[in-house]
Protein backbone atom coordinates (compact mmCIF):
# COMPACT_ATOMS: atom_id res chain seq x y z
CA UNK A 1 0.00 0.00 0.00
CA UNK A 2 1.59 3.24 -1.14
CA UNK A 3 1.49 6.77 0.15
CA UNK A 4 -0.13 9.66 -1.72
CA UNK A 5 1.60 13.03 -1.36
CA UNK A 6 0.11 16.21 -2.75
CA UNK A 7 2.56 18.94 -3.77
CA UNK A 8 0.95 22.33 -3.44
CA UNK A 9 1.78 26.01 -2.89
CA UNK A 10 -1.21 28.29 -3.36
CA UNK A 11 0.81 30.67 -5.48
CA UNK A 12 1.60 29.84 -9.06
CA UNK A 13 5.06 29.64 -10.52
CA UNK A 14 6.97 28.64 -7.40
CA UNK A 15 7.93 25.28 -8.84
CA UNK A 16 5.28 22.73 -7.92
CA UNK A 17 5.50 20.87 -11.21
CA UNK A 18 9.31 20.96 -11.28
CA UNK A 19 9.39 19.71 -7.71
CA UNK A 20 6.94 16.90 -8.51
CA UNK A 21 8.97 15.82 -11.54
CA UNK A 22 12.27 15.91 -9.69
CA UNK A 23 11.11 14.23 -6.51
CA UNK A 24 9.48 11.54 -8.64
CA UNK A 25 12.73 11.04 -10.51
CA UNK A 26 14.79 11.05 -7.31
CA UNK A 27 12.48 8.48 -5.69
CA UNK A 28 12.66 6.33 -8.83
CA UNK A 29 16.46 6.56 -8.62
CA UNK A 30 16.12 4.95 -5.21
CA UNK A 31 14.25 2.10 -6.84
CA UNK A 32 10.77 3.03 -5.67
CA UNK A 33 7.62 2.55 -7.71
CA UNK A 34 6.36 6.05 -8.29
CA UNK A 35 3.35 7.49 -10.06
CA UNK A 36 3.08 11.22 -10.79
CA UNK A 37 -0.44 12.59 -11.16
CA UNK A 38 -1.00 15.94 -12.85
CA UNK A 39 -4.23 17.53 -11.62
CA UNK A 40 -3.83 20.88 -13.34
CA UNK A 41 -6.65 20.29 -15.78
CA UNK A 42 -6.46 22.52 -18.83
CA UNK A 43 -2.89 23.62 -18.10
CA UNK A 44 -0.97 20.40 -18.05
CA UNK A 45 2.79 20.74 -17.72
CA UNK A 46 4.11 17.75 -15.87
CA UNK A 47 4.34 15.63 -19.02
CA UNK A 48 6.34 18.41 -20.73
CA UNK A 49 8.80 18.73 -17.85
CA UNK A 50 9.22 14.96 -17.87
CA UNK A 51 9.63 14.97 -21.66
CA UNK A 52 6.71 12.60 -22.18
CA UNK A 53 4.24 14.84 -23.98
CA UNK A 54 4.39 12.86 -27.23
CA UNK A 55 3.34 9.65 -25.48
CA UNK A 56 -0.04 10.81 -24.15
CA UNK A 57 -3.03 8.85 -25.40
CA UNK A 58 -5.51 9.02 -22.53
CA UNK A 59 -5.63 11.43 -19.61
CA UNK A 60 -7.06 11.71 -16.10
CA UNK A 61 -10.47 12.93 -17.30
CA UNK A 62 -10.72 9.89 -19.57
CA UNK A 63 -10.10 7.73 -16.52
CA UNK A 64 -12.69 9.54 -14.39
CA UNK A 65 -15.28 9.37 -17.14
CA UNK A 66 -14.44 5.72 -17.70
CA UNK A 67 -13.38 6.09 -21.30
CA UNK A 68 -10.35 3.99 -20.42
CA UNK A 69 -8.88 1.99 -17.55
CA UNK A 70 -6.39 3.71 -15.24
CA UNK A 71 -3.52 1.55 -16.48
CA UNK A 72 -4.15 2.59 -20.07
CA UNK A 73 -3.69 6.26 -19.24
CA UNK A 74 -0.39 5.78 -17.40
CA UNK A 75 2.75 6.69 -19.32
CA UNK A 76 6.01 4.94 -18.49
CA UNK A 77 9.03 7.21 -18.09
CA UNK A 78 11.80 7.15 -20.69
CA UNK A 79 14.47 6.50 -18.11
CA UNK A 80 12.87 4.46 -15.35
CA UNK A 81 10.43 1.59 -15.70
CA UNK A 82 9.29 2.15 -12.14
CA UNK A 83 8.19 5.73 -12.83
CA UNK A 84 4.82 6.56 -14.40
CA UNK A 85 2.87 9.70 -15.17
CA UNK A 86 -0.89 10.12 -15.22
CA UNK A 87 -1.30 13.25 -17.35
CA UNK A 88 -3.92 15.96 -16.90
CA UNK A 89 -6.43 16.71 -19.63
CA UNK A 90 -5.60 19.67 -21.78
CA UNK A 91 -8.96 20.27 -23.41
CA UNK A 92 -11.49 19.39 -20.73
CA UNK A 93 -13.01 21.60 -18.11
CA UNK A 94 -11.89 21.54 -14.48
CA UNK A 95 -15.39 20.65 -13.32
CA UNK A 96 -15.08 17.24 -14.95
CA UNK A 97 -12.83 16.08 -12.14
CA UNK A 98 -14.50 15.49 -8.79
CA UNK A 99 -13.09 14.87 -5.33
CA UNK A 100 -14.75 11.44 -5.35
CA UNK A 101 -13.17 10.62 -8.70
CA UNK A 102 -9.75 11.66 -7.45
CA UNK A 103 -10.05 9.61 -4.28
CA UNK A 104 -10.94 6.57 -6.33
CA UNK A 105 -8.02 6.96 -8.75
CA UNK A 106 -5.52 7.57 -5.96
CA UNK A 107 -6.67 4.61 -3.90
CA UNK A 108 -6.43 2.44 -7.00
CA UNK A 109 -2.89 3.66 -7.70
CA UNK A 110 -1.89 3.09 -4.09
CA UNK A 111 -2.28 -0.65 -4.67
CA UNK A 112 0.51 -0.70 -7.24
CA UNK A 113 2.89 2.11 -6.27
CA UNK A 114 5.05 3.04 -3.29
CA UNK A 115 4.56 6.77 -3.83
CA UNK A 116 1.93 8.77 -5.66
CA UNK A 117 2.96 12.39 -6.11
CA UNK A 118 0.02 14.65 -6.94
CA UNK A 119 0.89 17.89 -8.70
CA UNK A 120 -1.64 20.47 -7.51
CA UNK A 121 -2.80 23.45 -9.60
CA UNK A 122 -2.24 26.98 -8.28
CA UNK A 123 -5.06 28.58 -6.36
CA UNK A 124 -7.39 27.36 -3.62
CA UNK A 125 -10.47 26.52 -5.65
CA UNK A 126 -11.89 23.28 -6.99
CA UNK A 127 -8.63 22.15 -8.58
CA UNK A 128 -6.84 22.40 -5.24
CA UNK A 129 -9.64 20.58 -3.47
CA UNK A 130 -9.54 17.77 -6.01
CA UNK A 131 -5.78 17.41 -5.70
CA UNK A 132 -5.90 17.25 -1.91
CA UNK A 133 -8.89 14.89 -1.78
CA UNK A 134 -6.94 11.68 -2.24
CA UNK A 135 -3.74 12.64 -0.45
CA UNK A 136 -2.35 11.19 2.78
CA UNK A 137 0.10 14.01 3.35
CA UNK A 138 1.08 17.30 1.77
CA UNK A 139 4.26 19.07 0.79
CA UNK A 140 4.05 22.84 0.54
CA UNK A 141 6.47 24.52 -1.86
CA UNK A 142 7.44 28.14 -1.35
CA UNK A 143 10.13 30.50 -2.57
CA UNK A 144 11.90 33.01 -0.28
CA UNK A 145 9.55 35.80 -1.34
CA UNK A 146 6.97 37.46 0.86
CA UNK A 147 4.03 36.88 -1.47
CA UNK A 148 4.91 33.25 -1.89
CA UNK A 149 5.32 32.71 1.86
CA UNK A 150 1.98 34.47 2.44
CA UNK A 151 0.21 32.09 0.08
CA UNK A 152 1.99 29.10 1.58
CA UNK A 153 0.69 30.22 4.96
CA UNK A 154 -2.83 30.38 3.58
CA UNK A 155 -2.54 26.91 2.09
CA UNK A 156 -1.16 25.48 5.33
CA UNK A 157 -4.19 26.92 7.12
CA UNK A 158 -6.48 25.16 4.65
CA UNK A 159 -4.50 21.91 4.81
CA UNK A 160 -4.77 21.86 8.59
CA UNK A 161 -8.53 21.53 8.18
CA UNK A 162 -8.13 18.43 6.02
CA UNK A 163 -7.85 15.02 7.56
CA UNK A 164 -4.24 14.53 6.56
CA UNK A 165 -0.88 14.60 8.30
CA UNK A 166 0.56 18.05 9.06
CA UNK A 167 2.21 19.40 5.90
CA UNK A 168 5.96 19.76 5.47
CA UNK A 169 7.82 22.48 3.62
CA UNK A 170 10.20 22.78 0.68
CA UNK A 171 11.87 26.14 0.14
CA UNK A 172 12.65 26.44 -3.54
CA UNK A 173 14.83 28.82 -5.57
CA UNK A 174 17.13 29.85 -2.78
CA UNK A 175 19.80 32.33 -3.77
CA UNK A 176 22.38 31.94 -1.09
CA UNK A 177 24.23 35.20 -1.73
CA UNK A 178 21.00 37.21 -1.50
CA UNK A 179 20.09 35.47 1.74
CA UNK A 180 23.51 36.17 3.15
CA UNK A 181 23.19 39.85 2.28
CA UNK A 182 19.75 39.98 3.86
CA UNK A 183 18.10 40.88 0.54
CA UNK A 184 15.92 37.79 0.69
CA UNK A 185 13.99 36.14 3.47
CA UNK A 186 16.22 33.50 4.96
CA UNK A 187 15.29 29.95 5.82
CA UNK A 188 14.87 30.71 9.50
CA UNK A 189 12.53 33.65 8.84
CA UNK A 190 10.31 31.47 6.69
CA UNK A 191 10.23 28.59 9.17
CA UNK A 192 9.46 30.99 12.00
CA UNK A 193 6.40 32.29 10.19
CA UNK A 194 5.07 29.08 8.73
CA UNK A 195 5.83 26.98 11.81
CA UNK A 196 5.90 23.61 10.03
CA UNK A 197 8.62 21.01 9.48
CA UNK A 198 11.20 21.78 6.83
CA UNK A 199 11.58 18.91 4.40
CA UNK A 200 14.33 20.48 2.38
CA UNK A 201 15.75 23.36 0.41
CA UNK A 202 16.57 23.68 -3.26
CA UNK A 203 18.88 26.35 -4.60
CA UNK A 204 18.09 28.45 -7.64
CA UNK A 205 19.94 26.74 -10.44
CA UNK A 206 19.92 27.39 -14.16
CA UNK A 207 20.24 23.68 -14.71
CA UNK A 208 16.64 23.34 -13.47
CA UNK A 209 15.39 25.49 -16.35
CA UNK A 210 17.48 23.72 -18.99
CA UNK A 211 16.35 20.40 -17.56
CA UNK A 212 12.69 21.37 -17.73
CA UNK A 213 13.03 22.60 -21.27
CA UNK A 214 14.75 19.41 -22.39
CA UNK A 215 12.30 17.19 -20.59
CA UNK A 216 15.06 15.81 -18.39
CA UNK A 217 14.52 16.51 -14.69
CA UNK A 218 17.61 18.05 -13.11
CA UNK A 219 17.61 15.41 -10.39
CA UNK A 220 19.29 13.12 -12.94
CA UNK A 221 22.40 15.30 -12.93
CA UNK A 222 24.18 14.70 -9.64
CA UNK A 223 26.76 17.42 -10.27
CA UNK A 224 24.21 20.23 -9.82
CA UNK A 225 23.29 21.71 -6.44
CA UNK A 226 19.58 21.57 -7.23
CA UNK A 227 19.82 17.86 -7.94
CA UNK A 228 21.46 17.26 -4.58
CA UNK A 229 18.64 19.24 -2.95
CA UNK A 230 15.96 17.11 -4.64
CA UNK A 231 17.77 13.87 -3.92
CA UNK A 232 18.15 14.79 -0.27
CA UNK A 233 14.44 15.54 -0.05
CA UNK A 234 13.62 12.21 -1.64
CA UNK A 235 15.80 10.45 0.94
CA UNK A 236 14.03 12.31 3.73
CA UNK A 237 10.67 11.23 2.31
CA UNK A 238 11.98 7.66 2.53
CA UNK A 239 12.67 8.24 6.21
CA UNK A 240 16.41 8.80 6.12
CA UNK A 241 17.85 11.57 8.21
CA UNK A 242 19.88 13.80 5.92
CA UNK A 243 21.45 17.03 7.16
CA UNK A 244 20.43 20.28 5.48
CA UNK A 245 22.61 21.36 2.58
CA UNK A 246 25.28 23.89 3.39
CA UNK A 247 24.29 27.08 1.61
CA UNK A 248 27.56 28.91 1.88
CA UNK A 249 29.21 29.22 -1.48
CA UNK A 250 32.39 27.30 -1.47
CA UNK A 251 35.19 29.72 -2.23
CA UNK A 252 37.45 28.27 -4.83
CA UNK A 253 40.87 29.34 -3.67
CA UNK A 254 44.22 28.42 -5.02
CA UNK A 255 44.74 25.95 -2.20
CA UNK A 256 41.46 24.13 -2.74
CA UNK A 257 42.28 23.86 -6.43
CA UNK A 258 45.56 22.21 -5.61
CA UNK A 259 43.90 19.98 -3.04
CA UNK A 260 41.38 18.95 -5.65
CA UNK A 261 44.11 18.17 -8.11
CA UNK A 262 45.75 15.97 -5.54
CA UNK A 263 42.42 14.36 -4.73
CA UNK A 264 42.44 15.65 -1.19
CA UNK A 265 38.77 16.13 -0.58
CA UNK A 266 36.48 18.56 -2.31
CA UNK B 1 -58.08 56.26 43.18
CA UNK B 2 -54.83 54.47 43.89
CA UNK B 3 -53.07 56.26 46.71
CA UNK B 4 -49.73 54.62 46.44
CA UNK B 5 -47.43 56.80 44.42
CA UNK B 6 -46.09 55.05 41.38
CA UNK B 7 -43.51 57.69 40.60
CA UNK B 8 -41.24 59.21 43.23
CA UNK B 9 -39.01 62.08 42.26
CA UNK B 10 -35.97 62.80 44.36
CA UNK B 11 -33.47 65.52 43.93
CA UNK B 12 -29.82 64.71 44.48
CA UNK B 13 -26.58 66.56 43.99
CA UNK B 14 -26.13 64.93 40.60
CA UNK B 15 -29.62 65.62 39.32
CA UNK B 16 -32.94 63.87 39.66
CA UNK B 17 -33.71 60.31 40.56
CA UNK B 18 -37.01 58.85 39.40
CA UNK B 19 -38.03 55.84 41.42
CA UNK B 20 -40.68 53.96 39.51
CA UNK B 21 -43.02 51.42 41.02
CA UNK B 22 -42.30 47.92 39.78
CA UNK B 23 -45.70 46.31 40.49
CA UNK B 24 -48.19 48.28 38.40
CA UNK B 25 -48.60 48.00 34.63
CA UNK B 26 -46.32 49.94 32.35
CA UNK B 27 -49.27 51.90 30.98
CA UNK B 28 -50.26 53.08 34.49
CA UNK B 29 -46.70 54.08 35.11
CA UNK B 30 -46.42 56.10 31.94
CA UNK B 31 -49.73 57.79 32.67
CA UNK B 32 -48.68 58.90 36.12
CA UNK B 33 -45.22 59.91 34.98
CA UNK B 34 -46.74 62.05 32.28
CA UNK B 35 -48.89 63.77 34.88
CA UNK B 36 -46.03 64.37 37.23
CA UNK B 37 -43.76 65.76 34.58
CA UNK B 38 -46.40 68.19 33.38
CA UNK B 39 -46.77 69.72 36.83
CA UNK B 40 -43.76 71.94 37.25
CA UNK B 41 -42.06 73.08 34.11
CA UNK B 42 -38.45 74.13 34.29
CA UNK B 43 -37.60 77.17 32.25
CA UNK B 44 -35.55 76.72 29.09
CA UNK B 45 -32.69 78.83 30.42
CA UNK B 46 -31.90 76.43 33.23
CA UNK B 47 -29.06 73.99 32.52
CA UNK B 48 -30.05 70.47 31.52
CA UNK B 49 -30.89 68.32 34.50
CA UNK B 50 -29.61 64.78 34.48
CA UNK B 51 -32.07 62.10 35.41
CA UNK B 52 -31.45 58.63 36.61
CA UNK B 53 -34.35 56.22 36.41
CA UNK B 54 -34.65 53.37 38.86
CA UNK B 55 -36.95 50.63 37.74
CA UNK B 56 -36.60 48.32 40.72
CA UNK B 57 -37.54 44.77 39.75
CA UNK B 58 -39.25 45.77 36.54
CA UNK B 59 -37.90 44.63 33.20
CA UNK B 60 -38.63 46.92 30.27
CA UNK B 61 -38.22 46.10 26.60
CA UNK B 62 -36.07 48.31 24.38
CA UNK B 63 -39.30 49.74 22.89
CA UNK B 64 -40.62 50.66 26.33
CA UNK B 65 -37.28 52.16 27.19
CA UNK B 66 -37.53 54.34 24.13
CA UNK B 67 -41.05 55.46 25.10
CA UNK B 68 -39.81 56.35 28.57
CA UNK B 69 -36.82 58.30 27.34
CA UNK B 70 -38.85 60.06 24.69
CA UNK B 71 -41.40 61.24 27.21
CA UNK B 72 -38.85 62.57 29.66
CA UNK B 73 -37.00 64.32 26.89
CA UNK B 74 -40.14 65.99 25.57
CA UNK B 75 -41.78 66.99 28.78
CA UNK B 76 -39.01 68.78 30.57
CA UNK B 77 -35.58 70.17 30.26
CA UNK B 78 -34.20 66.83 31.32
CA UNK B 79 -31.75 64.33 29.98
CA UNK B 80 -31.85 60.65 30.85
CA UNK B 81 -28.46 59.62 32.10
CA UNK B 82 -29.10 56.06 33.09
CA UNK B 83 -31.86 53.54 33.42
CA UNK B 84 -31.18 51.08 36.15
CA UNK B 85 -33.07 47.86 36.65
CA UNK B 86 -32.39 45.11 39.15
CA UNK B 87 -33.39 42.48 36.62
CA UNK B 88 -32.09 41.53 33.21
CA UNK B 89 -33.08 38.98 30.60
CA UNK B 90 -31.34 35.65 30.33
CA UNK B 91 -30.00 36.61 26.91
CA UNK B 92 -28.53 39.82 28.23
CA UNK B 93 -27.02 37.95 31.16
CA UNK B 94 -25.48 35.35 28.87
CA UNK B 95 -24.13 38.02 26.60
CA UNK B 96 -22.67 39.84 29.55
CA UNK B 97 -21.11 36.66 30.80
CA UNK B 98 -19.61 35.99 27.38
CA UNK B 99 -18.41 39.54 27.11
CA UNK B 100 -16.57 39.20 30.38
CA UNK B 101 -15.02 35.84 29.79
CA UNK B 102 -11.48 35.17 28.61
CA UNK B 103 -11.39 32.88 25.60
CA UNK B 104 -8.19 30.90 25.24
CA UNK B 105 -7.26 29.88 21.68
CA UNK B 106 -4.18 27.86 20.94
CA UNK B 107 -3.23 27.85 17.27
CA UNK B 108 -1.31 29.76 14.63
CA UNK B 109 -3.63 32.20 12.91
CA UNK B 110 -2.51 31.94 9.32
CA UNK B 111 -3.13 34.14 6.31
CA UNK B 112 -6.84 34.22 5.50
CA UNK B 113 -7.91 32.87 8.88
CA UNK B 114 -10.12 34.90 11.20
CA UNK B 115 -10.70 34.35 14.90
CA UNK B 116 -13.68 36.26 16.28
CA UNK B 117 -14.58 36.00 19.97
CA UNK B 118 -16.91 37.67 22.42
CA UNK B 119 -15.04 38.87 25.44
CA UNK B 120 -11.28 38.79 25.82
CA UNK B 121 -9.06 36.72 23.56
CA UNK B 122 -6.05 34.93 24.95
CA UNK B 123 -4.16 33.61 21.95
CA UNK B 124 -1.35 31.17 22.46
CA UNK B 125 0.38 31.26 19.08
CA UNK B 126 1.27 33.68 16.32
CA UNK B 127 -0.93 35.83 14.12
CA UNK B 128 0.73 35.60 10.71
CA UNK B 129 0.58 38.34 8.09
CA UNK B 130 -2.88 38.21 6.49
CA UNK B 131 -4.44 36.63 9.58
CA UNK B 132 -7.02 38.45 11.72
CA UNK B 133 -7.98 38.24 15.39
CA UNK B 134 -11.05 40.05 16.65
CA UNK B 135 -12.56 40.33 20.12
CA UNK B 136 -15.25 42.46 21.74
CA UNK B 137 -12.90 42.75 24.72
CA UNK B 138 -9.12 42.83 25.06
CA UNK B 139 -6.66 40.81 23.02
CA UNK B 140 -3.66 39.18 24.66
CA UNK B 141 -1.25 37.34 22.41
CA UNK B 142 1.39 34.99 23.73
CA UNK B 143 3.21 34.96 20.42
CA UNK B 144 4.00 37.20 17.50
CA UNK B 145 1.47 39.58 16.05
CA UNK B 146 2.13 40.17 12.36
CA UNK B 147 -1.45 40.34 11.10
CA UNK B 148 -4.46 42.43 12.08
CA UNK B 149 -5.81 42.63 15.63
CA UNK B 150 -9.14 44.31 16.41
CA UNK B 151 -10.01 44.73 20.09
CA UNK B 152 -13.26 46.23 21.37
CA UNK B 153 -14.83 45.22 18.08
CA UNK B 154 -18.34 46.14 19.21
CA UNK B 155 -17.29 49.65 20.09
CA UNK B 156 -15.58 49.49 23.49
CA UNK B 157 -12.84 52.09 23.44
CA UNK B 158 -11.19 50.87 26.65
CA UNK B 159 -9.93 47.66 25.04
CA UNK B 160 -6.22 46.94 24.76
CA UNK B 161 -4.07 44.71 22.54
CA UNK B 162 -1.00 43.17 24.10
CA UNK B 163 1.49 40.86 22.42
CA UNK B 164 4.81 39.21 23.20
CA UNK B 165 6.08 40.55 19.90
CA UNK B 166 4.35 43.27 17.93
CA UNK B 167 4.87 43.95 14.27
CA UNK B 168 1.24 44.24 13.21
CA UNK B 169 -0.13 45.07 9.79
CA UNK B 170 -2.91 46.98 11.54
CA UNK B 171 -4.09 47.58 15.07
CA UNK B 172 -7.76 48.36 15.51
CA UNK B 173 -9.44 49.32 18.74
CA UNK B 174 -13.14 50.16 18.65
CA UNK B 175 -13.43 52.30 15.49
CA UNK B 176 -9.83 53.54 15.51
CA UNK B 177 -7.32 52.09 13.09
CA UNK B 178 -3.58 52.46 13.04
CA UNK B 179 -1.34 50.82 10.49
CA UNK B 180 2.31 49.95 10.30
CA UNK B 181 4.60 52.72 8.99
CA UNK B 182 5.54 52.66 5.33
CA UNK B 183 9.30 52.73 5.81
CA UNK B 184 10.92 49.46 5.02
CA UNK B 185 12.57 47.22 7.55
CA UNK B 186 10.57 48.31 10.56
CA UNK B 187 11.58 46.24 13.52
CA UNK B 188 8.85 45.01 15.80
CA UNK B 189 8.73 45.55 19.53
CA UNK B 190 8.67 43.06 22.36
CA UNK B 191 6.12 42.97 25.17
CA UNK B 192 4.12 46.00 24.18
CA UNK B 193 0.50 46.94 24.38
CA UNK B 194 -1.74 49.10 22.20
CA UNK B 195 -4.58 51.21 23.59
CA UNK B 196 -6.57 54.31 22.69
CA UNK B 197 -4.98 57.47 23.98
CA UNK B 198 -7.01 59.30 26.62
CA UNK B 199 -7.91 62.05 24.20
CA UNK B 200 -9.25 59.25 22.04
CA UNK B 201 -7.52 60.57 19.03
CA UNK B 202 -5.38 57.62 18.11
CA UNK B 203 -3.97 54.29 19.12
CA UNK B 204 -0.77 54.38 21.10
CA UNK B 205 1.69 51.64 21.89
CA UNK B 206 3.60 51.46 25.11
CA UNK B 207 5.40 48.92 27.23
CA UNK B 208 3.07 46.34 28.74
CA UNK B 209 4.18 47.32 32.24
CA UNK B 210 3.05 50.89 31.68
CA UNK B 211 -0.40 50.12 30.38
CA UNK B 212 -1.66 49.25 33.82
CA UNK B 213 -1.27 52.96 34.53
CA UNK B 214 -3.54 53.83 31.62
CA UNK B 215 -5.96 51.00 32.25
CA UNK B 216 -6.07 50.32 35.98
CA UNK B 217 -9.45 48.62 35.52
CA UNK B 218 -7.89 45.99 33.25
CA UNK B 219 -7.97 43.39 35.97
CA UNK B 220 -11.27 44.22 37.65
CA UNK B 221 -14.13 41.95 36.72
CA UNK B 222 -16.87 44.56 36.73
CA UNK B 223 -15.06 46.65 34.21
CA UNK B 224 -17.53 46.15 31.44
CA UNK B 225 -20.84 45.83 33.19
CA UNK B 226 -22.10 48.99 31.61
CA UNK B 227 -19.97 49.37 28.54
CA UNK B 228 -22.74 47.91 26.40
Amino acid sequence: MGEAIVITSGKGGVGKTTTTANLGTALALQGKNVCLVDTDIGLRNLDVVMGLENRIIYDIVDVIQERCRTKQALITDKRFDCLHVLPAAQTSDKSEVTQEGMKQIVSELKQDYDYILIDCPAGIEQGYKNAVAGADRAIVVTTPEKSSVRDADRIIGLLEKEEIEPPSLIINRIRSHMMENGDMMDVEDIISILAIDLLGIVVDDEAVITGSNRGEPVALKPDTKAAIGYRNIARRILGESVPLMNLEEEKVTFMTKIKRLLGMGS
Amino acid sequence: MDHKQKVMIKGTRDGLTLQLDDQCTFEDLIEELEGKLSENLVSEEEPLIRVSIQLGYRYITPDQEEVLKEMIREKQHLVVEEIDSKVMTKEAAMEWEQDRSVNPVSQTIRSGQVIDVKGDLLLIGDVNPGGTVRATGNIFILGKLFGVAHAGSSGWKGAVIAASYMEPTQLRISDKISRSPDQEEVEGVYMECGFIDEKEENIRIDRIQKVVKWRPELVSLERRMNHG
